[in-house]
């Protein structure tokens, strides 16, 4: 086991390269420099040149590469171009607020998928799995974005409130933190749980029609725990796998809710860094971002092996 | 109540939908199953036989049901009787796996993967009995000794994955074993097996069978494993009873031209025949059955009756009753 997540570990490193090779080469193949983009349209060549040496964007792409790459190794990840602020406290300030938004955003999708979707399995072709689907289905389809506007504009329209704009940790606040964290927390989650519905539904269903179901029932088992304790069990791999992949590109920062609900989240930073052409904010965050993506696959890699005995690392 | 168990015109039912009758995939079955009788179940794939015994376990599910009419009269431990068809869910789940048990014919899919063997015997217990974890271990240790499962107490730790086919199916045989029913219901136990394993399978269960008062109902598509453990046979055929006797009786004296067409089909090591035979022919699908005998289409012997009216099940002698209208006792209309 230890042996597996050290080798796992090992390797992040070619692939954490890669990306750091191509989103340093897309920055640049892009059309528009960070100067240009600072100094706006009527900037002359000489100005454009001299932003251009101040923040070493004259050298040769290879050494600004190496440069660059030299500081990330080291734990350093640069300043911004734009506000000059170290970049990795800031990620990390705000992997907080967006780890938190996942985690909720998942708890919710879960306390609404898994019962839903567990239920459409066992009464399958009846109203129940009809709605049940149809929900999952408004679920999948309905961007996050376009439902998020409707809530605001319905809540504030129908009974006067406003989500909170200034944002405060949990740990200064708890409450006013989790107001914050309600709504868009309920759209991400909803979202996110039409599909974890639908597996779980056909994974479910599926489970059900093998032999060992039988056998349980034949051995006097209630219909409660031949759904629980063994259908759901068996079913899990194929849902963790969804929700495990759901959680890694969350924790990537959820764009547009942030934006939407002004969380200082890492979707926003990486968005505010690319409109301002800010490549070491760009290059850090995706860089950390695409770690915690494959942090999360190892973890859910680890978990296939604590649900299913057949599957052991060692 | 003399017997064990009773089926009384039994019939299955198909939904199609609310506008179409449903189609009956078993019919007018009337069998009696004896305290510590063995009962064997023969017929091709899809003829019914399966279905009727998961009917007796009460696991009949959508779009399958038990048919108007249909009786099932079982003999329970405390003496009563009870209507197995028209049982609550709850009362029929104290009978499954602790009065009537059923082992399956894959044991490689029979059990839960995620759980140890030792959690799944225990399930059997726990849904049962009172007993402590400590007690079942026990008895669960004691139970896969009679299965003759060497290493018993590392075998509870393991997984199903961790065992052959055969190991698999003597732990089928001691869950199903281990509240000691009064019937136990064998879906084509050996099928699954290697034929070494299948003899291993067999002479257990006859062993088994002698140690506990247990009547067995063998379904099997396999006339050796009927001639080495049953005593009273049915051959079941388009979801009818077509004929049924003793082992001996079918063997030697077989009536339907069907029974003796599946015995011609069997082959023997030595002998003289050059050819396999086969009935021709396939078996009807259900809800295609001519208004006659359902064996007509393919009947060396068919004659202009058979293809009008359906034969009843006549008494053809004491203990034998066959489905045909070219047996002599069958102008009396005995039935």
């Amino acid at each position: 086991m230890r042996n597996y997540i050290l080798r796992r570990l090992l390797q992040l490193i070619p692939v954490l390269l890669g990306i750091s090779i191509a989103i340093f080469a897309v920055l640049r193949l892009i059309p528009g420099g960070f100067a240009s983009g600072m100094l706006g349209i009527d900037a002359t060549p000489e100005l454009i040149a001299q932003v251009n040496a101040r923040y070493g964007l004259d050298q040769p792409v290879v050494t600004q590469y190496l440069k660059w790459m030299g500081g990330v190794l080291r734990g350093d990840f640069g300043q911004s171009f734009r506000s000059g602020a170290e970049i990795l406290p800031e990620i990390l300030t705000r992997f907080k607020v967006t780890a938190e938004l996942t985690i909720l955003a998942a708890v919710v999708s879960w306390i609404i998928a898994l019962p839903l979707g567990m239920l459409a399995a066992v009464k399958r072709n009846t109203m129940v799995d009809r709605v049940v689907r149809v929900v999952a289905l408004l679920g999948v389809s309905v961007p996050g974005f376009a439902l998020s506007i409707l809530i605001i504009l319905i809540l504030s329209l129908t009974l006067n409130y406003y989500p909170p704009l200034n944002y405060v940790s949990f740990f200064e606040d708890p409450l006013k933190n989790l107001e914050m964290m309600l709504l868009p927390s309920l759209i991400l989650g909803t979202s996110m749980a039409g599909s974890v519905m639908r597996m779980t539904r056909s994974s479910v269903l599926e489970v059900l029609r093998q032999d060992f179901i039988k056998t349980v029932r034949a051995k006097g088992a209630s219909e409660r725990v031949a759904i629980f304790k063994h259908a759901l069990r068996n079913a899990l791999i194929p849902i963790v796998t969804l929700i495990g992949m759901q959680m890694g590109s969350l924790l990537g920062g959820a764009v547009v809710v942030e934006q939407i609900f002004s969380l200082p989240g890492l979707g926003q930073m990486t968005l505010t860094g690319i409109n301002n052409r800010d490549f070491p904010v760009v290059q850090g965050c995706v860089l950390f971002i695409a770690f915690v993506y494959v942090l999360v696959n190892l973890v859910v890699d680890l978990l296939y092996a604590y649900i299913d005995p057949r599957i052991s690392y060692d | 109540m003399k017997h064990l168990l009773e089926m009384r015109n039994l019939s299955i039912d198909l939904f199609r939908g609310k506008k179409l009758p449903p189609v009956k995939l078993v019919e007018g079955v009337d069998i009696d199953i004896d305290k510590k009788q063995n009962f064997g179940v023969v017929g091709e794939s899809g003829c019914g036989k399966s279905i009727t015994c998961s009917t007796l376990m009460g696991l009949l599910s959508f779009p399958l049901s038990v048919g108007e009419g249909s009786s099932l009269r079982f003999l329970r431990e405390d003496g009563t009787e009870s209507e197995l068809t028209s049982l609550s869910r709850a009362e029929m789940r104290k009978i499954r796996g602790k009065e009537i048990s059923m082992i399956f014919q894959e044991p490689m899919t029979a059990l839960d993967p995620m759980y140890t063997i030792e959690d799944q015997i225990n399930e059997t217990l726990r849904f049962h009995t009172d007993m402590t974890r400590a007690q079942m271990h026990e008895a669960a240790l004691e139970m896969l000794r009679k299965v003759k499962i060497p290493r018993a107490a590392e075998i509870l730790k393991d997984y199903p994955h961790h065992l052959s086919g055969g190991m698999l199916q003597r732990v089928m045989i001691a869950i199903a074993l281990i509240n000691n029913p009064r019937l136990l219901i064998a879906d084509e136990p050996t099928t699954a097996l290697d034929v070494t394993i299948q003899a291993q399978i067999l002479d257990l269960m006859n062993d088994l069978r002698e140690s506990y008062d247990t009547s067995v109902i063998m379904i099997t598509h396999d006339l050796g494993v009927i001639a080495e453990t049953c005593e009273e046979v049915a051959v079941f055929y388009a979801g009818q009873v077509i004929e049924q006797a003793s082992v001996d009786a079918i063997f030697h004296e077989a009536a339907h031209p069907y029974t003796a067409g599946l015995l011609r089909s069997v082959t023997s090591l030595g002998g003289a025949q050059k050819t396999l035979y086969a009935i021709r022919g396939t078996v009807p699908t259900a809800g295609n059955f001519s208004a006659g005998c359902r064996f007509a289409e393919r009947c060396e012997y068919c004659q202009e009756r058979c293809r009008k009216e359906a034969p009843p099940l006549a008494v053809i002698a004491p203990g034998h009753t066959c489905r045909c209208w070219l047996h002599p006792a069958q102008k009396e209309g005995t039935a």
